[in-house]
């Protein structure tokens, strides 16, 4: 922080946090809607996909995998578009929320990637034979999952803090060019990973007793991603007011030693 | 600019000699680890001399901007009125032609000695003259962005080798197809339309890094 010298702590708290504040009061009043509504859903969604939907003709029972493989991967990519954005809104206006954002969303997309490969290795092996075959999706997914450890590392590779931020976006925005890599590898090239089965436009090609429980699963997916993104950036934000707090008292104290 | 570094970098010969007896060691390792039958090797082939050529033209990156950023050379080629966005790509260019091109002339003689067949070595070298001008590009912009960071040089191989994934497969690809028999037409011109994406994008990308560090 390069500009505490010019703003008194009154001030520096005034011109750093006041957005983050109303941030803090509006995701505090959120947070506990966004995580229960993330539980319950995913466990209805989860229930229904491993228990009570039907197993698929032809993959019998591991066909259930998909309710946790196809919600992550979707997430996967979805996390590394708020990243981008992020990050975009950091290098322009110069957002510490934004930074904050960034900085918080990198590990939850890590971690939902990992369970998307994870889990997708394990389908593999049943379905393909194979825990891991180098086809383009899961070449371009993996590529997307270095992306984020990068991002993650290089984030708090600084000293200076504004530094890393700055370097890390700049990263985030380069990765973008993955992104339509992953969406498009299943159809540009022929691979053993299956082509989309859900599309924006026409209907889906899968049954509606297999579909509706993929769908309330994702939904419960993107809260809970949702609530512990905002539960993170919370803690994020809170630790750097008390840091800013504690180097003004730190300051008082000197001036009146 | 351009030419104070290739200037530079001939005085001290010593960076562009590493990359380059690297990439061959590394290369000659290959027979030695797999054996030397002539067809497993020639089918390896491809694959061996871009990856070594990936691994040798990482090496000098660390060193890109670190010698100018230590002794304020960089804070006064920013100041001096040139967009950031030139001096990273004069840059990319240097390491390119103090890198790349020493590479490139080694690796014909390379891909021979591991018996590849010579109809295979105009592609191969076709792929890796867009590829290593790839390579300096994301390089660069990745040297720029952990300019001044903890382990920078731990770093720069985490962020770079990602990105220059689809070069290496599409680089391996177009002497592959050569090697069977098919024209490598296709995976060329994919290449040559990623450098012609990276040749605008990657210098403002290396141009805002460098900003961002001499902040």
């Amino acid at each position: 922080m390069s500009n505490t010298n010019t703003f008194g702590p009154a001030g520096l708290n005034l011109h750093r946090f006041a957005n983050p504040g109303r941030f803090l009061r509006l995701s505090g009043a959120v947070l506990p809607w966004l995580a229960v509504s993330g539980v319950v859903i995913t466990a209805i969604g989860l229930g229904w996909g491993l228990f009570l939907a039907p197993a698929d003709w032809q993959q019998g029972d591991a066909v259930r995998i998909m309710y946790v493989h196809v919600p992550a991967a979707w997430l996967a990519s979805l996390g590394y578009v708020m990243l981008a954005c992020a990050s975009l809104a950091s290098l322009v206006w110069r957002h510490p929320l934004a930074d904050l954002a960034a900085a918080e969303i990198g590990p939850v997309g890590a971690g939902i990637t990992a369970i998307c490969l994870a889990t997708g290795s394990l389908w593999g092996k049943p379905m393909w034979g194979a825990w891991w075959v180098w086809d383009a999706r899961m070449t371009s997914v993996l590529v997307l999952f270095f992306l984020y450890l990068g991002h993650i590392a290089l984030v708090r590779a600084f000293d200076d803090q504004q530094r890393g931020y700055r370097a890390a976006a700049i990263l985030a925005l380069v990765g973008v060019v993955n992104l339509p890599i992953i969406k498009f590898s299943v159809e540009w090239w022929n691979t053993l990973h299956q082509p989309a089965s859900i599309t924006l436009s026409g209907a889906p090609s899968m049954a509606p007793a297999l579909l509706w429980p993929l769908l309330v699963s994702a939904i419960g997916f993107n809260l809970g991603f949702a609530a512990v993104v905002v539960a993170r950036l919370r803690a994020a934000v809170m630790e750097r007011r008390i840091r800013a707090l504690l180097l003004a008292r730190a300051r008082n104290d000197l001036q009146n030693a | 600019m351009l030419r104070r570094d290739l200037r530079l970098s001939l005085r001290h010969g010593s960076d562009t000699l590493a990359a380059l007896l690297f990439f061959v060691l590394t290369a000659s390792l290959f027979p030695l680890a797999i054996g030397p039958a002539p067809e497993t090797l020639a089918r390896l082939a491809p694959g061996i001399v871009w990856v070594c050529a990936l691994l040798a033209a990482l090496l000098p990156l660390d060193r890109l901007f670190g010698a100018d950023f230590e002794d304020g050379t960089l804070d006064q080629l920013l100041l001096s009125g040139q967009p950031p966005a030139m001096v990273a790509a004069m840059k990319a260019l240097g390491h390119w032609l103090t890198t790349g091109v020493p590479l490139l002339l080694a690796a014909g003689p390379v891909a021979l000695m591991l018996g590849m067949q010579a109809e295979v070595v105009p592609a191969l070298l076709a792929g890796l003259l867009l590829g290593t001008a790839l390579l300096s590009l994301f390089g660069m912009t990745g040297a720029s962005l952990v300019l001044g960071a903890r382990r920078g040089g731990v770093l720069l191989p985490l962020l770079v080798l990602p990105l220059v994934a689809p070069v290496l497969i599409f680089g391996v690809a177009a002497a592959d197809a050569v090697a069977s028999g098919q024209s490598p037409r296709a995976h060329l011109l994919l290449l040559a339309a990623l450098l012609a994406a990276a040749l605008p994008l990657c210098p403002l990308a290396g141009g805002a890094g460098l900003r961002s560090a001499a902040e």
